[in-house]
């Protein structure tokens, strides 16, 4: 980097250390920002869609993930450069606040750039770019509200929200199960909806996964699955009409808070604490068997002695449950969490119809299914698969169907999937724009351009003439004033996307119109980054 | 600002850490082939009952001396050490199919090689990897019909206990134990059925005493328990009353927070000590007022309470292992106690012979006539390292059995199972339209593969018996198989080769979505390896 110097010669030295950081100034600047993010968001471009490729991750040690998933890929690169660090935390704001849809609004976001760059070329003011593409986002979201229709979710046994589920689903690798996933996926989430408040608690869905079987061996479980097993090998493996008592405080005696000292002086004293001591034991067992329980499930351990007493009254017990499963169990069964066994009263305890132990594979694994509980509002879903990565890669998928599903309760309206919405967008735009008097117009014309992107992507990974491709779309869309013609990617012959069930929330799409416009201002807003460079 | 510059002399800024790497398309695409398909060259010649087995040796320094000789293919995969990240998935298909069924974890390792074998060629033609596994899909149900088509299953005993003898010498012969592959198999039968149908492997021990020859292991119609009896002890009993308990006999902690002894004179100090004493003989009293006969501990004894025991004439054992203990229980219907206030209610073991007895120079405890359902099988044999081979294969066998009881299904080896799939999936391929027809031709030829492997490790004309083979079974020869012993085409149900039904819909499923899984992916993000101190 080049010095200051002052007007007699001499360097000046604004930043400290400044010969060991490096700056990029002005146009460099943003276009280097431009170039950087672009890579990410090319690289996320051949998966978008269902026929969209797979991204395999190397962790730095050594894990292998393969995923479909823009907020995965993009969590797992480990991106360095500070603006592609952006465009990481927009498809995650996307999966934080959507779930679905987080690989489009990296391509969005990369194909504004692409138009940016262009724009910077001509001589158009950042500034004057970033206004452009803000008017245009409004009069997209415009569009996308106007052409949105409103779903009757209730119909056909919810037939719709699977679709809608299926949609998501249909991009990856799990597309082969992508109805039965659906199914499961719609069936967890209506039974945790809450309909008048029109509200989810995605809390109350369990996603468990467990390597073996196939995919088809995924199963929705109307309760809850802990990856726990009996604390007593010879205690009862199953339990009808459980009465469960929660606790969170373990099978010993009281550990006092205040620091205080036992001393044992003679043969009494010690014969007394031994007494003292085993009564705490059969008190605590007592209490629990006095309140009615059959289960016991503890937060905390417990010791052979207890563990013994609790097998002799027959009382089948869990240890070491974790907190938030123990929440869950609370919910779901109706049952009180208990901190003091002085506290035990049969109000208390939670109840669920069947509680048994499973056995997995050959290698003695076992897990507690928790069935038929009384409130019933927690749901799991055991999802199976031939190896580890398509487990993981199944669980991350079977949460973007729920996160979809919900986001439908939450919003009825619908706009058709496969790029459509965007052209329709686009060629609303390319309308309007010609109305505006000042240089904008050519930011927001840049803004439709880079809408067709998404429709083009689709069409190129689906393996048509891109180009070819689009163009009909988009007379098709024009001459019919149909907004519905989209990308036909799985070659049905049938490009009308409603009527194949292609679609996708409202929501979603307005988030990802203006997640990525915010993000594409805020990068063009920069025009100067000092980083600590490399070869100091 | 640092980076490299493209053909146009743009800077392209460094988007990733400086070590990292990024693979596209082609690239990527060849690293995935390459790196899975070596993978399953690796496990490949340990196919079939003529395949060689592996030396593993350790990376350590010091572990050198460490060698592992294996034909299993999960033991292989779980050792070699791999970088590419293609390969690492075949080895975690294998792993699961040991953990899942125990058994074809070379055959999946290698079906899912081959499969990547034909997509590379298909790719190569421009066809998309989509394409390719839609065709798959279509395919693989196809081949599972099949399967379950040519599968039956015997609900008698007797048939059934003939189908699972011959999967057990199926299984067995390509492993080291193919000389005594009838011995073992008549033992791995047995001690499988006891279980009743359990899937609980944990019931049958397996004990491994180097010495004697293989033919002189033996299945303890018992249980065995690699302890000994402490001294003074009777070493002999008949219909004894067993108490099995998991408690401290060394002294009883005090369990209650902050307690300490404190005294101010040394006839202090001898009271608690009686006292001490005291509690320790009042729970021996108690455990001895449920009459055992037999005292066994998962926990140490001190002298004085194993004393004190000796003198009323109990066997004592301690120290028993945890896996004993719960074995031990469920083998004996006793419960495992810890606390011994209520000897009514408590249940006690029984058995009618517990003695002491020396397996080549040990002693152990023999427990037999126990009606349950546990039993222990002793590996004899020259050598550690054909100890440990043995009883991997045996485990293999056991896993495959106890899969076998679960889901009576049966189809027939030697290769029929694959050559009927793969005429079934050719069937598909003729009447499916588009190209997906290519990779469902590919996918039955993957199918093939595994036959002809087995032919080649085996040293026979593959090409030329794979052949036949399928000419008999395509003409309605459905029981047509490979002999491996003479090279040729049998009835594979005179020869008794059968093999799990449940195994091969595993291996099917695992190795197809294994190789869906890479073919997916077009490009390979590796992250820059974390730095180790030092």
């Amino acid at each position: 980097m080049s010095l200051v110097f002052d007007e007699n010669g001499r360097p000046f030295v604004i930043l400290r250390d400044q010969d060991k950081k490096q700056r990029v100034k002005g146009l460099e600047a943003h276009k280097a920002n431009i170039i950087a993010a672009r890579t990410v968001a090319n690289l996320l471009k051949t998966s978008l869609g269902p026929k969209g490729m797979d991204k395999m991750l190397v962790s730095p040690d050594g894990d292998v993930v393969v995923s479909n998933d823009g907020a995965t890929i993009m969590e797992q690169m480990e991106v360095e450069h500070q603006t592609a660090k952006l465009l990481v935390e927009l498809s995650k704001s996307q999966d934080n606040e959507i779930g679905d849809g987080t690989t489009g609004v990296v391509v969005l976001a990369g194909a504004l750039l692409e138009q940016a760059q262009a724009l910077l070329d001509k001589g158009i003011h950042p500034l004057k770019i970033a206004d452009g593409f803000e008017k245009a986002c409004e009069m997209a979201v415009d569009r996308v509200e106007n052409i949105a229709t409103e779903l009757d979710i209730e119909a056909h046994e919810h037939e719709e929200l699977i679709k809608c589920a299926m949609t998501a689903l249909g991009s990856k690798v799990v597309s082969k199960q992508k109805r039965k996933l659906a199914e499961i996926a719609v069936n967890a989430v209506l039974s945790v909806a809450d309909m008048e408040r029109r509200d989810v608690n995605l809390d109350l869905i369990k996603l468990v996964g467990k390597t073996g079987g196939s995919l088809e061996d995924t199963s929705f479980i109307d309760g809850i699955v802990i990856d726990k097993e009996f604390s007593h090998p010879q205690m009862e493996k199953e339990v009808k009409d459980a009465k469960i008592c929660i606790l969170t405080c373990p099978f010993e005696p009281p550990k006092l808070k205040t620091k205080h000292n036992l001393e044992i002086k003679n043969k009494d004293d010690y014969e007394k604490l031994y007494e003292i001591e085993q009564k705490y034991f059969t008190d605590m067992v007592k209490s629990v068997k006095d309140s009615g329980a059959n289960l016991v499930l503890c937060q905390w351990g417990f010791d052979d002695e207890a563990n013994h007493l609790l097998m002799h009254n027959k009382l089948p017990s869990v240890r070491w449950v974790g907190g938030v499963e123990i929440e869950l169990i609370a919910i779901a069964t109706g049952g009180r969490i208990i901190p003091r066994f002085q506290e035990i009263t049969p109000e208390k305890l939670g109840n669920a119809g069947h509680v048994k132990e499973v056995n997995f594979g050959t290698t003695n694994e076992k897990m507690i299914v928790i069935e038929e509980c009384s409130n019933s509002k927690a749901v799991t879903i055991l999802t199976r698969g031939g190896n580890k990565m398509i487990v993981a890669e199944a669980l991350r998928c079977l949460h973007d169907a729920i996160c979809v599903v919900r986001n439908m309760i939450k919003n009825h309206k619908i706009v058709p999937g496969g790029g459509a919405s965007e052209l329709s967008a686009s060629i609303y735009i390319q309308e309007e724009a010609d109305k505006i008097e000042t240089i904008e117009q050519y930011s927001v014309r840049g803004f439709a351009e880079a809408l067709e992107e998404i429709p083009l992507a689709l069409a190129t990974n689906s393996g048509y003439d891109a180009m070819q491709y689009v163009s009909d779309l988009k007379e098709q869309q024009v001459k019919s004033g149909n907004p519905y013609y989209g990308v036909d990617a799985m070659n049905t012959g049938n490009n009308q996307m409603i009527e194949e069930g292609i679609y996708e929330s409202v929501m979603s799409k307005k988030q990802q119109l203006q997640l990525s416009t915010q993000v594409v201002k805020m990068i063009l807003k920069i025009d100067d980054v000092i980083a600590p460079s490399e070869y100091a | 600002m640092a980076g490299s510059m493209d053909a146009v002399g743009n800077i392209l800024p460094n988007v990733l850490k400086a070590e990292a790497s990024d693979d596209k398309d082609e690239f990527a695409r060849m690293q995935s082939f390459v790196g899975a398909i070596a993978v399953a060259d690796i496990v490949k010649t340990t196919l079939g009952p003529k395949g060689m087995d592996k030396i593993l040796q350790s990376t350590d320094e010091n572990k050198r001396h460490i060698i592992t000789v294996t034909n299993d293919g999960a033991t292989i995969l779980k050792s070699i050490m791999v970088d590419n990240p293609a390969a690492r998935i075949l080895i975690d298909i294998s792993k699961t199919q040991d953990e899942e069924v125990g058994d074809g974890t070379t055959t999946v390792a290698v079906f899912a090689g081959e499969l990547l074998r034909e997509a590379e060629k298909l790719t190569q033609m421009r066809i998309h990897p989509q394409t390719i596994i839609a065709g798959w899909r279509l395919a693989k149900d196809a081949a599972l019909t099949k399967l379950k088509e040519i599968s039956w299953s015997h609900e008698d005993d007797e048939s059934f206990r003939e189908d699972l003898l011959n999967i057990a010498r199926t299984t067995l012969s390509s492993k080291l134990l193919t000389d005594d592959r009838e011995h073992f198999a008549q033992l791995a039968v047995d001690a499988v059925l006891r279980l009743k149908g359990v899937n609980n492997l944990d019931y049958i021990k397996i004990i491994k005493k180097a010495g004697g020859t293989m033919k002189d292991s033996f299945l303890a119609e018992g249980f065995i328990l690699e302890k000994t009896i402490s001294t003074g002890c009777p070493k002999r009993l008949e219909n004894p009353k067993i108490l099995i308990a998991n408690t401290p006999m060394d002294h009883d902690k005090i369990k209650i927070f902050g307690s300490k002894v404190r005294t101010d004179s040394m006839q202090k100090v001898a009271e608690i000590e009686e006292a001490e004493k005291g509690k320790m003989k009042k729970k021996v009293e108690k455990i001895l007022a449920h009459k055992p006969d037999i005292f066994i501990n998962r926990q140490l004894i001190y002298n004085y309470p194993e004393q004190l025991m000796a003198d009323e004439g109990v066997m004592v054992i301690e120290h028993a292992d945890f896996d004993g203990t719960e074995r031990l229980s469920s083998v004996l219907g006793a419960d495992i106690l810890s606390t011994f206030d209520n000897p009514e209610d408590a249940s006690l073991g029984q058995c009618e012979l517990v003695e002491e007895m020396m397996i080549g120079e040990d002693k152990v405890i023999k427990f037999s006539g126990c009606g349950g359902k546990a039993c222990s099988v002793v590996l004899r044999g020259s050598g550690a390292h054909v100890l440990d081979e043995a009883e991997r294969s045996l485990h293999d066998a056991l896993c495959v059995l106890t899969q076998t009881v679960i889901n009576r299904n049966v189809v027939y080896g030697g290769g029929n199972s694959e050559i009927s799939m793969a005429l079934a999936v050719d069937e598909i391929a003729k009447t499916t339209k588009g190209k997906q027809a290519l990779a469902i031709e590919a996918f039955a030829r993957a199918l093939r593969a595994l036959p002809t492997i087995m032919c080649d490790n085996a040293g026979f004309d593959s090409a030329e018996i794979v052949q036949n083979l399928r000419s008999e079974i395509a003409s309605g020869n459905t029981t047509a198989g490979l002999n491996m012993v003479d090279g040729e085409v049998s009835n594979m149900k005179t020869e008794g080769i059968n093999e799990c039904y449940r195994v091969k819909e595993q291996a099917l499923h695992s190795a197809s979505e294994a190789a869906e899984m890479i073919l997916r992916v077009d490009e390979i993000v590796r992250c820059a390896p974390r730095k180790r101190e030092g």
